[in-house]
């Protein structure tokens, strides 16, 4: 590990906090296009972000210090997941440090946090709320595990370049396995990330919400955090799947390549942030109780991937 | 007289952490013995009795890690029957369960020390002396090399345990689950030892040696694997045989329960691992195959029984049986690859299967004394009264966080690791000579992670009600933290999750003589002591050192940068009460409340009794009750079998002389036929 990868490792995570934000942003305008409104524009997450950090934080005088670590938690465990996944290149050095596995268990350290946070209150709203991720988080958990699992096999490893670099090598680079996987993560995307049809980040009804009920109690820097590390969690969310689909562009070492990889990604994210706003802008959501259906779609459909991997050998 | 009756045999001489480990039992013996002298005395037994039985503990430990990797020694004491004296032996797989036991149990008896009162039930001697004697059977079970030895040493553990269990002896319910529990311990027991009289193949020789040399046909040797999976199954918790533990586990003092749950489950583990492993020959692929099977079952089984319970005590004893499943999985995983040969992958799901066993008996026993704490502070098992805790016991909070955390398979604490392993053993699985198998494995692997995903929002449930929220009851506002003893014995046990979290190379490094025992193949050296990567760096590698180290500095540089760039002024108001202020305790989500999603959705599982109250009830309640479909499938018939043939058998007591006079008569003249 030298110190040219060490920076590059350090920018690209920089790089990942400062744009996540954005990428919301250019969802959100993308939507209110759709819907033929203008958009508060692609600053406008900025703005929140900077108001709320001005903000002095407002905290239930039940509130425990639990409650006050977990934002620092989830903001640390996105930033992490950041260096993991292969944005702008297969050889930073942060990869070797954790795999596939070790990622969805750092989503899950977020996930794990923020409910107890949203508990610790003991208001109604919370632990609804608290539950309600709970239970998304148990089928999408394993869901993404197996679409990682189906990767895995492709690569004959759980490490994350090893997959990138698996499928970009690939002659044909078409696995009917990984049609499978694909479907099944998008759909993990979207309830992982608080998105129609799961849950919708634009409620305002505390009884229909799940990720918005369980912050219901935070306020000004903590609130930011937790906004932040939303983003920065669709945003990885999203890098995990260009890695897995669409891993083209990524250079192999560390050097000018990356630089040259940058519009290519750019790219990626924008016709993700618009492909997501059409996504959401079509479909309606749904009720609490179907989501466990639509997760255990996405499981068994990731299951189907690994079989026919298996099976096929394809 | 043979010599040894004079004086031990031994083979190899004795070093000094040896003769420290074989000093262990009889010193707790003796502690326990001594508990006797003042039986009513509770400052003999806490202030001494109960740290020295700690202290050897320690030793245990100390002296197993140290010699892990030494070879074996056999040791013939002049004790037993004439023809069988016991024979005791350490060998690696001895000495690594020896450690497990050390450890969790040198926790669990400091915690101990503070935790038994008066008022217990059993006097504080008496407890005293069965829970040493516990201890030293568990001791000698892992000692035995012989199997009368191993017998002897498995009745005195479990009939030390019942007794424990049975502390409040004057609550009905309690002997009852007491009964429960001796009767399946008995259950095994006899599958056990006809397990032995299967692998002793006609020599009649009872040494373990002996049965390894024995040579026993196929159909023979399945007969022997099948006892021992139901027999120690029924200690372990594997389903179907798993009735006891929901019962016994919350009706003993939680020390108990925490060292039943954490050590003791595990002497059944190593019971499986020398006969399967050591004492048979060649395993078969089925047998793999089968365990995998019945072990991932009982993990999905046991964690979606452990959603929807509401007793803190009854939740843990669910989650022994989901961990205790993916031990038993991963077993299967390993003679699955051994019977195909392939040893270097049941290496790596023996390594992931071992590590998972030292990792609960850590955490399980954190969270058992967890709920003792707080069953102390508050007197409260149902989750339903309790809550807001974190704010009257900051220790026993946030030390069971740890406990909470490492269950729940989280980054970077010991429980992820053994999760880890197991999953790259599931996926790097080589082609399996049968097809199918190929194809069930990666299922396995989706049943490992769904009940896996399942545990943590189990441990969300367990500790979010109990500690954070309001307080439900009022008469929380009282409870006090734990003592000092108290905190030290769940100390250490945390600081063992957090460490075997973060140091899984030089431990998985120490298990590999163990490995090597078993398989004769080992992981090999897993170097750099930072990195655990089993089978190539660029295919899967995981550094916990590192990991910690990264989103530690990254989450506090977060904080500092916004402290720093902003400001950390902080107010304090009301909740937010959605405009409705009548807010109280009892509108949060209770623990039946959190369970309901997964009752909703795992509704044909359950056997559910629903009560709703009528629209005008002036004091409306909801009840559920959640039951095991196994219990009316599988025990109520078996229980009115065993009644209904005890009728027929006593109908020949007629209960007059002369009808016994004729039933002499007739025997006699049957046994004359017979003879002439």
């Amino acid at each position: 590990m030298n110190a040219a990868n060490l920076l590059a490792q350090i920018v690209v995570v920089a790089l990942a906090v400062a744009a996540a934000p954005l990428f919301m942003a250019w969802v959100g305008q993308c939507r209110a296009w759709l819907a033929n409104r203008r958009g508060p524009g692609l600053l406008q997450p900025y703005r929140v972000l900077r108001k709320l950090f001005h903000k002095d934080a407002v905290l239930a005088t039940r509130a425990s210090s639990l409650f006050r670590i977990a934002p620092y938690v989830q903001f640390g465990a996105m930033a992490c997941a950041a260096a993991i996944i292969p944005l702008l290149g297969t050889d930073l050095p942060f990869a070797t440090a954790a795999d596939a596995i070790a990622l969805v268990g750092l989503f899950a350290v977020a996930r794990v946090f923020l409910a107890l946070a949203a508990m610790d209150i003991g208001t109604a709203f919370g632990s609804l709320g608290a539950r309600r991720e709970m239970l998304v988080g148990f089928l999408a958990e394993p869901a993404l595990l197996m679409v990682f699992f189906t990767a895995s096999l492709i690569a004959h490893g759980t490490a994350l370049p090893a997959m990138a670099t698996a499928i970009t090598g690939h002659p044909l680079a078409i696995y009917p396995s990984l049609a499978f996987a694909a479907v099944a993560f998008l759909m993990v995307l979207l309830a992982e990330n608080a998105r129609i049809p799961v849950d919708n980040p634009t409620t305002h009804l505390e009884l229909t919400m799940i990720h918005e009920a369980m912050v219901l109690e935070y306020s000004a820097r903590h609130l930011a955090l937790i906004e932040w590390s939303a983003a920065l969690k669709l945003f990885n969310y999203c890098a995990i799947g260009f890695a897995l689909f669409l891993p083209w562009g990524l250079p192999d070492r560390v050097g000018s390549g990356m630089l040259a990889a940058l519009p290519v990604v750019a790219l990626k994210f924008a016709a993700a942030g618009a492909g997501l706003a059409l996504l959401e802008t079509v479909s309606a959501k749904m009720r609490i109780f179907r989501a466990p259906e639509f997760l255990a779609t996405a499981f068994l459909l990731a299951v189907l991937g690994l079989l026919v991997r298996l099976l096929l050998g394809s | 007289m043979r010599a040894f009756f004079f004086k031990p045999q031994v083979v190899g001489s004795l070093s000094v952490a040896t003769a420290a480990m074989l000093a262990v039992p009889p010193l707790w013996l003796a502690i326990g013995a001594a508990g006797l002298l003042r039986p009513r005395s509770l400052r003999l037994s806490a202030l001494w009795l109960f740290p020295l039985g700690a202290a050897a503990a320690f030793v245990l430990a100390a002296a197993s890690l140290a010699e892990l990797a030494e070879p074996a020694q056999s040791l013939v004491l002049p004790l037993g029957l004439p023809d069988l004296p016991f024979h005791l032996r350490l060998d690696p797989l001895a000495r690594f369960f020896l450690f497990l036991l050390g450890a969790a149990a040198g926790g669990v008896s400091l915690f101990a020390a503070g935790y038994f009162r008066k008022g217990e039930g059993t006097a504080p001697g008496l407890l005293c002396l069965q829970y040493h004697v516990f201890l030293a059977g568990m001791a000698m079970v892992l000692l035995a090399d012989d199997a009368y030895l191993f017998m002897v040493a498995w009745e005195v553990m479990a009939l030390s345990s019942f007794f424990l269990v049975t502390t409040q002896h004057r609550i009905a319910a309690i002997r009852s689950a007491g009964f429960l529990y001796l009767l399946l311990a008995h259950l095994g027991a006899i599958s056990i030892l006809l397990c032995f009289g299967v692998l002793q193949g006609g020599g009649w020789q009872f040494t373990f040696d002996a049965m390894r040399q024995a040579h026993l046909a196929t159909p023979w040797s399945s007969v022997a694997f099948g006892l021992a999976v139901l027999g120690f199954g029924a200690k372990a918790g594997l389903v179907p045989v798993h009735v006891w533990l929901p019962e016994a586990h919350p009706a003993a003092p939680s020390p108990v329960s925490a060292l039943m749950s954490g050590v003791m489950l595990k002497t059944a583990v190593y019971g499986l691992l020398r006969v399967s492993l050591d004492l048979l020959p060649q395993p078969q692929w089925w047998w793999g195959l089968a365990l995998l099977g019945l072990g991932l079952f009982g993990a999905l089984f046991g964690v979606i029984f452990a959603a929807v319970q509401t007793d803190m005590k009854r939740l843990l004893a669910y989650s022994s049986i989901e961990n205790l499943g993916i031990i038993f999985g991963g077993l299967g995983l390993v003679l699955l690859f051994a019977a195909s040969g392939h040893p270097l992958m049941a290496a790596l799901a023996l390594s992931a299967t071992l590590y998972h066993c030292l990792n609960h008996a850590f955490f399980k026993s954190l969270l058992f004394l967890a709920t003792g704490a707080v069953l102390h502070a508050t007197g409260e098992r149902s989750l339903g009264k309790l809550g807001g805790l974190i704010h009257r016991m900051p220790w026993v909070a946030w030390l069971a966080l740890i406990g909470t955390l490492a269950i729940a398979g989280l980054p970077p604490l010991n429980g992820f690791v053994s999760e880890w392993l197991l999953l790259q053993a599931f996926l790097f699985t080589p082609q399996l000579p049968q097809p199918f198998v190929n194809m069930l494995v990666p299922l396995g692997a989706a049943a490992l992670v769904l009940s896996a995903a399942l545990a943590a929002y189990v441990m969300v449930k367990f500790y979010g009600v109990i500690f954070l929220g309001q307080p439900r009851e009022p008469a929380l506002a009282r409870a006090h933290d734990c003592g000092r003893l108290e905190r030290i014995g769940l100390s250490w046990l945390a600081a063992g999750c957090i460490a075997l979290g973060l140091l899984p190379v030089p431990m998985l490094a120490l298990l590999d003589a163990v490995v090597r025992q078993l398989l004769g193949t080992g992981l090999g050296t897993l170097a750099p002591w930072w990195r655990l990567a089993p089978v190539a760096v660029e295919r899967a590698s995981y550094s916990p050192p590192l990991f910690l180290l990264v989103g530690g500095a990254v989450t506090l540089g977060a904080a500092w940068l916004v402290h720093r760039l902003y400001h950390g002024r902080v107010r304090r108001a009301a909740a937010w009460d959605c405009g409705f202020p009548l807010q109280n305790a009892r509108m949060q989500d209770t623990a039946e409340g959190f369970g309901q999603p997964i009752r909703q959705i795992f509704e044909p599982y359950f056997r559910m009794q629903r009560e709703l109250p009528a629209p005008d009830d002036p004091r409306p309640a909801y009840r559920v009750t959640v039951a095991d479909r196994f219990w009316g499938a599988l025990y109520l018939p078996a229980a009115a079998a065993a009644q209904a043939t005890a009728r027929l058998v006593g109908k020949l007591q007629q209960g007059r002389i002369a009808v016994y006079l004729l039933y002499s008569f007739v025997t006699l003249l049957a046994l004359l036929v017979f003879v002439l």
